[in-house]
């Protein structure tokens, strides 16, 4: 059995409803769908049980066809061992709980997820926003697939020339 | 004495040490840090928002400039995805020949870094040195890419231009003198004295916390984190090489610069390995415009750490996402706590061991003319020449001014 087969095996006898939701993509290649609802409590299996202790980045994507935003958490395993863990949150109340009670690193990460699609993340740190500057528009998040950079072009400031 | 308490100090964006913009915000009791917060994004200019309007090719010259220094990991980070998502059969000449770029480019922004560490604790002998020597190897880069930086070697599905066997020889002779001055760097970081005490305690990151926020490349593996793309998630055609994972046990700025010391020599020999094992054959494939529908992530061993690129596809000529984690990001989140309990006058050193990634747009040397026939190569001198050449023959000459001017010096 290789190493993705007993991830595969382990993760969906701990969550049964997951099994067909696993892909082994290649080797060191794993993606799993995980329902919002549970997503804490996978996560958490993975981390402490399935030996997944490195945080790589959170991807957030614009699900424009299907109305949702989906964010992956790219995790692995020291032993190079990929895992990718989605979930998608509907548009109209898009709220992800922090994980950087786990992981510190993730602070930046779902600071990102804030900035530039608009999703809600609760229980992040006190901090200065990222990456977007600290006169940005509201509600403009410019990794929205409607977004262009034109609808956040500042208006010149008065008595400021930028010719 | 009279107890100011604590006193805050803003450092940067503007940033004394980094030639790039990152601001700190410092609380400092008396001369010790007690605490730091750090306020990134000065630099963001949404390469993964122009990505998304950008063909996959265009992209490739789009995220080679995500940095001025490790250009050539960024671009193979994403090509890679790509070719995954495609499922083209990258040639295996191609691969040795990105490896070989790779390899290259950390030799330059390990010694780079060496120099920027030696200017940054006021031993600017170093600095000279090491980047004397650095040219040997931007002059290797150019030579075999036609570029100093951003190398643009990638295509999907390949590389650009080939590596010949006199091409071979004179990367093996660069590779050969740029080994003797590192062993020269390593006796010198190993044995002065100066070097030893300025760097040492400076910057710690336990091996413990090391694990605990996630620190990448030889921040890490200065602290005992024995963690190398190339070993734990081989790509390109590492598997094939035989290198060792360098690491320390100093947790320290010192280590830091040990661990680096100590890549250079491994690079070396995995460079002589590639040119030695270089296989024949094509080194590209004939890859699809539209890249069918689906998702790849790759990683890569950046020079300063591991780069993490996502791609999804959507069967267009332009990715639907492109996600990006630079080394920096996850080394630059460890700042504040490594400033922790450290001298003010530490922090230049401190943030500059992680190896921040600045933009380094370098000099050109060589310039192909269009008007005297391919590979016309100017020197400092003829190109100095031909630029007053250039602006005599449009009207604007300075030679009166400067005689008048040295005839006032010579009366003064």
């Amino acid at each position: 059995m290789t190493p993705e087969e007993k991830f595969r095996d382990d993760l969906s006898g701990r969550f049964p409803e997951l099994a067909d939701k696993i892909v082994l993509q290649r080797a060191r290649r794993i993606w799993v769908d995980v329902p919002a609802g549970r997503f804490r409590e996978v996560f958490d299996f993975c981390v402490e049980s399935l030996g997944v202790t490195i945080l790589l980045i959170l991807t957030g994507l614009d699900e424009a066809e299907s109305g949702t935003f989906g964010v992956l958490y790219h995790m692995a395993r020291p032993d190079g061992v990929v895992v990718n863990l989605r979930v998608h949150l509907p548009k109209d109340k898009p709220v992800l709980r922090s994980v950087t009670d786990r992981f510190p690193s993730a602070e930046a990460y779902e600071r990102e997820l804030v900035d530039l699609l608009g999703i809600v993340v609760t229980g992040l740190p006190e901090g200065p926003r990222y990456p977007l500057p600290d006169g940005w528009p509201e509600g403009q998040y410019p990794l929205r697939k409607d977004w262009k950079p034109a609808d956040a072009a500042p208006a010149p400031e008065e008595g400021k020339s930028h010719a | 004495m009279p107890d100011f308490g604590n006193v805050q100090i803003p450092v940067g964006p503007q940033h004394p040490a980094l030639k790039e913009p990152e601001s700190f915000l410092i609380t400092l009791r008396g001369e010790k840090i007690t605490a730091a917060s750090v306020r990134m994004g000065y630099n963001h200019r949404g390469v993964e928002k122009g990505a998304e309007g950008r063909t996959y090719t265009q992209d490739i010259y789009l995220v080679e400039r995500i940095c001025g220094i490790c250009s050539h990991s960024h671009g193979t980070a994403f090509i890679q995805a790509v070719e995954e998502i495609a499922g083209l059969d990258v040639p295996r000449r191609a691969k040795y020949i990105r490896m070989l770029v790779g390899e290259l480019e950390r030799v330059h922004s390990h010694l780079l870094w060496l120099g920027v560490a030696g200017h940054e604790i006021g031993f600017d002998t170093l600095l000279m040195y090491s980047w004397r020597d650095r040219e040997v190897v931007m002059d290797l880069l150019a030579a075999v890419s036609g570029n100093r930086v951003h190398y643009s070697m990638n295509t999907v599905g390949g590389v650009r231009r080939d590596v010949d066997s006199a091409l071979a020889e004179t990367i093996l002779k660069g590779v050969d003198r740029l080994e003797e001055q590192t062993k020269y760097y390593i006796q010198v970081c190993s044995e002065e004295t100066t070097v030893i005490k300025r760097l040492s305690g400076v910057g710690v990151v336990t091996h413990e916390d090391a694990l605990r926020l996630l620190v990448v490349g030889p921040t890490a593996r200065a602290s005992g984190v024995a963690r190398d793309i190339r070993k734990d998630d081989p790509y390109l055609a590492y598997d094939e090489l035989d290198f060792k994972i360098v690491t320390s046990d100093h947790c320290d700025v010192y280590g830091r610069t040990l661990v680096r010391l100590g890549e250079l020599m491994e690079s070396y020999s995995m460079i002589r390995q590639i040119v030695k094992n270089m296989p024949d054959g094509p080194i590209t494939v004939k890859a699809p415009r539209k890249i069918p529908a689906g998702e790849a992530l790759s990683r890569y061993e950046a020079p300063r750490g591991e780069d993490v690129h996502y791609v999804k596809a959507n069967g267009t000529e332009k990715p639907e996402r492109v996600k990006v984690r630079a080394p920096t990001l996850a080394n630059l989140q460890a700042v504040s706590h490594m400033l922790r309990d450290n001298n003010l006058a530490d922090m230049p050193i401190v943030i500059a061991a992680i190896d921040p990634c600045f933009s380094c747009t370098d000099r050109a040397v060589e310039i192909d003319r269009a008007d005297s026939g391919p590979r016309d190569r100017m020197d400092w001198g003829r190109l100095r020449a031909h630029g007053i050449d250039f602006y005599r023959s449009r009207g604007v000459d300075f030679t009166e001014l400067n005689r008048s001017l040295t005839r006032r010096m010579k009366k003064l």
